[in-house]
């Protein structure tokens, strides 16, 4: 014990550890089995390291109470987990703190951190820790021995009869649509960036507009799934994860055209503990935290050298691999989010969503 | 002391012993003066009774509101950061070509904007009013940040050729001064072409008037069904024998105390189409199992939840009323040769009209402003106005159109608010 803490009064500096005695950090972030993981990976071990206490708080989307915030001019959290489109236009107006790279803690080998995150997961106010897939997953007992397999399944209401389930947003339904329309994963953008693309991406919506359970919260698509409401929906791979390895659940995923989307960890302006959340967002997104946070759900670490030491899941048994959206053969039609394109484009895209819902 | 300002004593003494002059208190004081102000301190003693009621409207209700209006017309972020161009704008009339002064200012603000970090905010707010532009401003931003050189208009069209667009000059000059109706015009699915007019959008995004008209129409449906099933429930409640009475009381108010959440829940347990009252018809054999019936996720499932939990709304006023009805009224009617349905119409659902409008209204504004059920149960065809406030709140982050829808919303409740008053008058109100 002894020990640790001179160690850790050795890597933190003395005037940190001094400091820290009575110091805290207040993370928020999006609750549920997510906020869990991260409790496990990162806040635990940085209590116990630092002796900063880490208070945990839920939102459905960071985001949102972060530009309350900055609005009112009162930064209450330190540390928010957000995702990239939001992260790059509160970088633009001017209310996150810039991150240099060459600050971040190198790789294990000495590698620096500029080039062990995947491409994409650094920004200039932002370090990204998990990638996360939304995909297609299918309730095994409905369809026999003929399963959907693909995008294009998923809009085959003859062969593959049901409901499905898809978020109300017009973000994580266009691509599925262009894909299913044999748009290549790396086409889409370009396509939606025509107005015929987009009435395409319409057009095939409308063909199963009538059959469409609509769900807003990351834990309705699973309990639809369950409840046998719909035979197939889209959700976030971690949720059916968790459905299907710890609640035993008959749900099978579809990875081909996956959607991966980041989320990362970025300071505010005038947070009350600037020194305390640098720390913990340099400590969380470490090689080995990245990896830890693995074991208890399934997202990719946003670092190379983590995947190396991705192992079992919590239950010890479980390889996890097979089930992070970040492994090779799930990536071959996977859809990139264009956080930039989305920025200039979300406000039209989901007018017109809603006018196409509507009517 | 406390005597002489007491002004009814002061007013006794006074005509007794000054019948010529002002009249004047024991202790010769003008008694006009003494009776001011003993009531000015009555008066202040009831101001400091009133006093945190009134702070905590002011703090809670009155200046949120009051910001939110102001958000609704007030959007500097482009007048803010980028001054020069504004100043431009400003001094020549619309129309005038963009000159040589007008690329400089614009490339320096752009310069200026990007240096303090605020390009964001620039490019957002145009982007509100010119879909795709919001790139246009942060790209030019980065590569501008470190300095720009002369000839600026070359410069900027190097970058990329829209910024030569029209469009975007006739944006930004509408951008230039902080106040706006812009954002009341795109609640009210219309926006400004090229040369300022106003017209409306394509059809493929007009939302907002139609989604106004349903929450209208939903509403009132929904305060009429309160009506049909909570009437015959306030009667029987009002009528029944005491002890029966209280156990139906227990019945409405159970539900009544119960989370929303946990009531919207139950509802989508029930009428899904895997869920309760499905299985009970395909049991039954009324409906085969392959027709089952789609009863949430749409328009129906808002209609069947909505009703249910704004029922107690509806029947406790009318029960309060109904109660003090005395029911010799009906009796004598009766007697006199009316039928049960006259005495009904005639005599006795006049008299519960107070407490139908103080229901009417109180379940017509709760569902007015519902977001919470729609959202859950209403599918694409059951969602509300407000589930699109709520949409550009949280997800958009556009908090102008959202202050621009919710301010217009507000705007309607007090209309029909208004109108109440006139045809049936808010002093026949009673809320219990």
């Amino acid at each position: 014990m002894q020990k640790t803490i001179v160690l850790t009064s050795a890597l933190c500096g003395f005037g940190l550890a001094a400091q820290a005695q009575n110091q805290e950090v207040n993370v928020v972030s999006w609750g549920g089995a997510y906020e869990r993981s991260q409790v496990e990976a990162y806040n635990i071990p940085f209590a116990k390291k630092t002796g900063i206490k880490v208070n945990m708080l839920a939102a459905d989307n960071p985001a949102t109470p972060l530009k309350a915030q900055v609005e009112a001019g009162n930064i209450t959290g330190d540390v928010f987990d957000i995702e990239v489109s939001d992260a790059i236009r509160l970088c633009d107006e001017g209310a996150l703190v810039e991150i240099d790279p060459a600050d971040l803690p190198p790789a294990p080998d000495g590698t620096p951190a500029a080039e062990d995150f995947i491409p994409g997961a650094l920004r200039e106010c932002a370090v990204a820790n998990i990638f996360w897939g939304t995909v297609i997953a299918f309730d095994t007992t409905k369809f026999g021995d003929n399963p959907p397999a693909t995008a294009a399944d998923f809009f085959d209401l003859e062969k593959f009869p049901g409901k499905r389930g898809l978020p109300r947003n017009p973000k994580r339904t266009l691509y599925l649509a262009l894909i299913a329309d044999g748009v290549a994963a790396d086409a889409i953008y370009d396509t939606l960036d025509t107005p015929e693309g987009v009435d395409r991406a319409f057009a095939r919506l409308d063909t199963i507009k009538n059959d469409v359970v609509w769900w807003d919260a990351g834990a309705q698509p699973v309990q639809l799934l369950a409840d046998g409401e719909v035979s197939m929906a889209t959700g976030y791979n971690g949720r059916f994860f968790d459905a299907m390895v710890s609640e035993g659940k008959p749900f099978q995923i579809i990875w081909d055209g996956q959607y991966m989307d980041l989320d990362m960890f970025a300071i505010p302006k005038g947070s009350p503990n600037p020194e305390a959340a640098m720390a913990y967002l340099k400590f969380a997104t470490d090689t080995q935290r990245l990896a830890d946070q693995a074991r208890y759900i399934a997202y990719g670490p946003s670092r190379k050298s983590s995947a190396a030491l991705v192992g079992l899941y919590q239950d010890g048994k479980t390889e996890m691999g097979p089930h992070m959206p970040t492994n090779p053969e799930h990536m071959t039609t996977a859809v990139m989010d264009d956080p930039e394109w989305w920025a200039d484009h979300d406000a039209e895209m989901v007018e017109r969503f809603n006018a196409w819902l509507a009517n | 002391m406390a005597h002489s300002l007491d002004p009814q004593g002061a007013a006794v003494t006074a005509s007794e012993i000054a019948p010529e002059g002002p009249l004047r208190t024991a202790d010769g004081q003008p008694l006009a003066r003494a009776l001011a102000r003993s009531q000015a301190r009555a008066r202040r003693q009831a101001f400091l009774l009133v006093l945190p009621l009134l702070l905590f409207v002011l703090i809670t209700f009155v200046v949120p509101i009051g910001q939110m209006l102001q958000r609704s017309v007030k959007n500097d972020g482009f007048s803010a950061n980028m001054p020069q161009i504004s100043a431009w704008f400003a001094e020549n009339p619309p129309g005038t070509e963009p000159d040589a002064a007008a690329w400089q200012a614009l490339a320096l603000d752009l310069q200026a904007a990007a240096e303090a970090r605020s390009i964001g905010v620039v490019g957002t707010r145009i982007n509100y009013d010119m879909p795709g532009t919001r790139s246009l401003f942060t790209s030019a931003g980065r590569q501008v940040r470190r300095g720009i050189e002369p000839p600026y208009r070359e410069k900027l069209l190097e970058m990329d050729e829209d910024w030569a667009d029209p469009q975007l000059w006739s944006v930004m000059r509408q951008a230039s001064t902080p106040y706006t109706a812009n954002f009341y015009l795109a609640a009210m699915d219309m926006t400004r072409d090229e040369a300022g007019n106003i017209v409306r959008v394509e059809e493929q995004q007009r939302v907002y008037l139609m989604l106004f008209m349903r929450t209208l129409w939903l509403s009132l449906l929904i305060t009429f069904t309160t009506f049909v099933l909570g009437f015959p429930v306030a009667h029987l409640l009002a009528t029944l024998p005491m002890r029966k009475s209280n156990l139906l009381m227990i019945l409405v108010l159970l539900p009544f105390w119960t989370s929303l959440l946990v009531r919207t829940t139950a509802w989508m347990v029930l009428l899904q189409q895997q869920g309760v009252i499905n299985d009970v018809f395909v049991w039954l054999g009324i409906i085969n199992d392959s027709q089952r019936l789609q009863m949430i996720y749409n328009q129906t499932g808002t209609i069947i939840a909505m009703t249910h939990i704004l029922l107690p709304f509806m029947i406790l006023p009318l029960y309060s009323v109904m109660r003090t009805i005395n029911p010799s009224y009906v009796r004598a009617a009766r007697s006199l040769g009316a039928t049960s349905w006259t005495a009904f119409r005639r005599i006795y659902f006049p008299q519960t009209l107070p407490g139908l409008g103080a229901g009417a209204l109180l379940v017509f504004i709760l569902a007015v402003g519902y977001y919470i059920t729609p959202a859950l149960v209403g599918g694409s065809s059951g969602q509300l106005i407000s589930n699109l406030i709520a949409m550009h709140m949280t997800r958009t982050l556009n908090w102008s159109m959202a202050a621009a829808l919710a301010a217009m919303l507000l705007g309607g409740v007090l209309i029909l608010y208004w109108l109440y008053d006139r045809l049936v008058g808010i002093d026949n109100l009673k809320l219990g």
